[in-house]
């Protein structure tokens, strides 16, 4: 029978098309608007890496000023995000988590042994070979620098396939050598591209790439390699030089550490207050304690990667496909009641209720993919202006198969919500209230 | 076939009572072929609807082919009509947008019959009322008797036990009207029992009995009396 519905069903769309055209309007506009909306805020609002989110955890021990805390916003106050020099390499010491890493953000001049490549600027990251264990990169070539790179900041680099592609055609370059601003690196291995949407792990420019290469945080440090992110400090000091930097209270370096179980987790609390209690010991960390390990999908929620205007919006859409549906309800009724003779003649011929229900949910459905469909190509424009008007959401304004699979079944959902009252009343209907005047 | 003792119709408003049928009392024999008569508004399309299920009766009872019809869900009543009971009204009451063929099938639509044996039934039909070429025809390419032959070949296809026709010639001219009734008085005489309102005299006198309706009862009722020479015939449809 289900065929037979589709066909009737077809057959009634022809019959009323303008009618049947507006309603698909009214769902796809709705679905549209909220595809969206709906779509910036799933990829605002996923996890970025489920595996392992809760085991992740963003370190934050407060040096900051005396007088007033680093962030005292909605949630209170906070310390400061990133830490400094001499705090990340003392935590660095620890033996406590799986992983660990402190990193920040730099650039390098990037020129292959190719002389037919032009030299290019590229996002890079100095970190520890904690990274890729704690983060879960996969390796394509060779592995991550050891830990006596990690002591000497040996000059070594590990790239990204997008990267690899550009410079050695994708081919193996374990071994050869990459001028990074002048100074040449040892390429170690080759990692598949890492782009976790919101970039968790840094976000400043949380919607953007991941650096293309990865190199160790000394070997960085030792080429007084320029920071490429915040840099906050809480009070003047007197740098005049990039060592004056890393032994000041200035704060720029993300601390992320890997704790598989609650033993661990207080283990390394127990760790971050003892070296609190050192610092305080030693006039440092004047505010009262306040170290936290915040784990990803906190940290995310924390540091608002989701916008309250992206609520609203998502909120605000959902309430214009309820007045699309509204009109697609009164569409519907005329519709159905229009062609409440030919429900009468089917009553008359034997067709029960629950017949005839099926036959309107059949066509409704219809209606409603429709809408649907149309619906993804309002969104896929939609997002195509988004990405016009705000560079930094190129990444979350892709819509991708859930997302498609969501507005489909919004749209049945919605349509089959608008449709339960016509369908309904056109069950209702009395067979011969129709025969006589048909 | 059809057995109306003391059936009441009556239609409720905030206002008004109206008395549709009132102490209505009819039995129809399997086989028979009966005309209902009476002016405009004297109940007999109401009598029509409640034998058809197409609408409840507020008093009284009524036995279809032997079972007792009041107080049926509204599910066991479609499944009845779908069963058996053919209807042809007066306006056709074809579907537009389907084709001859698939209007004849609709009935069989919710039988659940396979593909292979609607096909037989809707080409028999057909044949029968002499479309069997234009099965691809929409309503709007027939004339008014062909639609009328056509929901006939519908009624038929489910091959029901009682027709109920309303002024099935009402909108034909004579010729096509005498053409649509020989049609039924060969129904008939296969032994399909049929019940039709009409106004016109003279489709009345080709039926077996006329009763004639007024004021929501009948008030000229002949039981019937066998044709012997239809005996043979009715007597399989029993």
């Amino acid at each position: 029978m289900f065929r037979y519905y589709l066909r009737l069903a077809w057959l009634s769309i022809r019959r009323n098309p303008i009618l049947t055209a507006l309603m698909v309007a009214a769902i796809g506009v709705g679905i549209g608007a909220c595809t969206t909306t709906l779509t910036v805020y799933h990829l605002m609002a996923r996890n970025p890496i489920p595996e392992k989110s809760d085991t992740l955890y963003r370190v934050l021990v407060d040096s900051w000023d005396p007088d007033r805390p680093y962030y005292d916003g909605d949630q209170g106050a906070a310390p400061p995000f990133m830490m400094t020099h001499q705090d990340a390499i003392a935590l660095m010491r620890s033996e406590i988590p799986t992983h660990q890493a402190a990193m920040y953000r730099t650039a390098f001049v990037v020129q292959s042994d190719n002389p037919e490549i032009a030299p290019d600027t590229y996002s890079a990251r100095a970190t520890y070979r904690g990274f890729f264990d704690m983060f879960g990169l996969d390796f394509i070539y060779g592995d991550s620098w050891d830990e006596a790179a990690d002591e000497d900041g040996e000059l070594v680099v590990v790239i990204n396939r997008a990267l690899n592609e550009d410079l050695f055609d994708g081919e193996d370059p374990v071994g050869r050598e990459l001028k990074l601003s002048g100074t040449v690196f040892r390429v170690a291995g080759v990692v598949e591209n890492w782009n976790p949407i919101p970039r968790f792990h840094d976000l400043n420019g949380k919607f953007r790439d991941s650096a293309a290469l990865m190199v160790p945080f000394r070997a960085a440090v030792n080429l007084e390699s320029e920071v490429n992110g915040s840099i906050s400090c809480w009070k003047p000091e007197d740098i005049n030089s990039f060592q004056d930097f890393l032994n000041s209270e200035c704060v720029w370096i993300k601390f992320w550490a890997q704790l598989d179980n609650p033993e661990q987790h207080a283990a390394f609390m127990d760790f971050l207050n003892s070296y609190t209690q050192e610092q305080k010991a030693l006039g440092r960390f004047p505010r009262p304690m306040d170290n936290r390990l915040i784990d990803v999908m906190n940290w995310l929620e924390f540091r608002k990667v989701v916008s309250e205007d992206n609520v609203v919006l998502a909120g605000l859409s959902f309430l214009f496909l309820m007045v699309c549906l509204l009109n697609t309800v009164g569409l519907l009724l005329a519709k159905f009641i229009g062609g409440a003779s030919i429900a009468g003649i089917r009553r008359a011929l034997g067709a029960s209720r629950g017949a005839l229900f099926r036959q309107h949910i059949v066509e409704i459905s219809v209606i409603g993919l429709a809408g649907g469909l149309l619906g993804l190509g309002l969104a896929a424009l939609g997002l195509k202006a988004v990405r016009g008007w705000f560079e930094d959401f190129e990444k979350v304004t892709q819509l991708d198969w859930s997302m498609v699979g969501i507005a489909l079944g919004l749209a049945l959902i919605a349509s089959l919500a608008a449709g339960l009252y016509p369908t309904w009343r056109v069950c209702r209907i009395a067979p011969a209230r129709y025969l006589k005047t048909q | 076939m059809l057995q109306m003792e003391h059936v009441s119709k009556v239609y409720r408003t905030d206002l008004v009572e109206t008395h549709a049928l009132r102490d209505f009392n009819l039995h129809v024999a399997n086989g028979e072929f009966v005309a209902v008569s009476g002016p405009s508004g004297s109940g007999k399309t109401t009598f029509l609807n409640i034998a058809g299920l197409l609408e409840t009766f507020s008093g009284g009872t009524y036995r279809l082919d032997g079972e007792n019809v009041s107080g049926l869900s509204d599910d066991a009543r479609s499944r009845i009509r779908n069963r058996k009971i053919g209807f042809i009204f007066q306006s056709f009451n074809l579907i537009p947008d389907l084709d001859v063929f698939d209007n004849v099938d609709v009935p069989l639509r919710y039988r659940g019959m396979s593909g292979d044996e609607r096909k037989r039934r809707i080409d028999r039909a057909l044949e029968m009322v002499g479309l069997g070429a234009r099965r691809k025809h929409l309503p709007s390419q027939l004339s008014g008797g062909q639609q009328q032959r056509v929901a006939i070949a519908r009624a038929l296809a489910g091959e029901p036990r009682l027709i109920l026709a309303d002024e099935p010639t009402g909108n034909l001219d004579s010729l096509m009207a005498r053409q649509v009734l020989d049609i039924l008085e060969e129904i008939n005489g296969q032994g399909t029992t049929i019940v039709m309102v009409t106004h016109d005299p003279e489709l009345a006198r080709r039926a077996h009995r006329n009763v004639h309706v007024l004021d929501g009862a009948i008030t000229d009722f002949k039981p019937y009396e066998p044709d012997p020479e239809r005996a043979d015939a009715v007597a399989l449809s029993a």
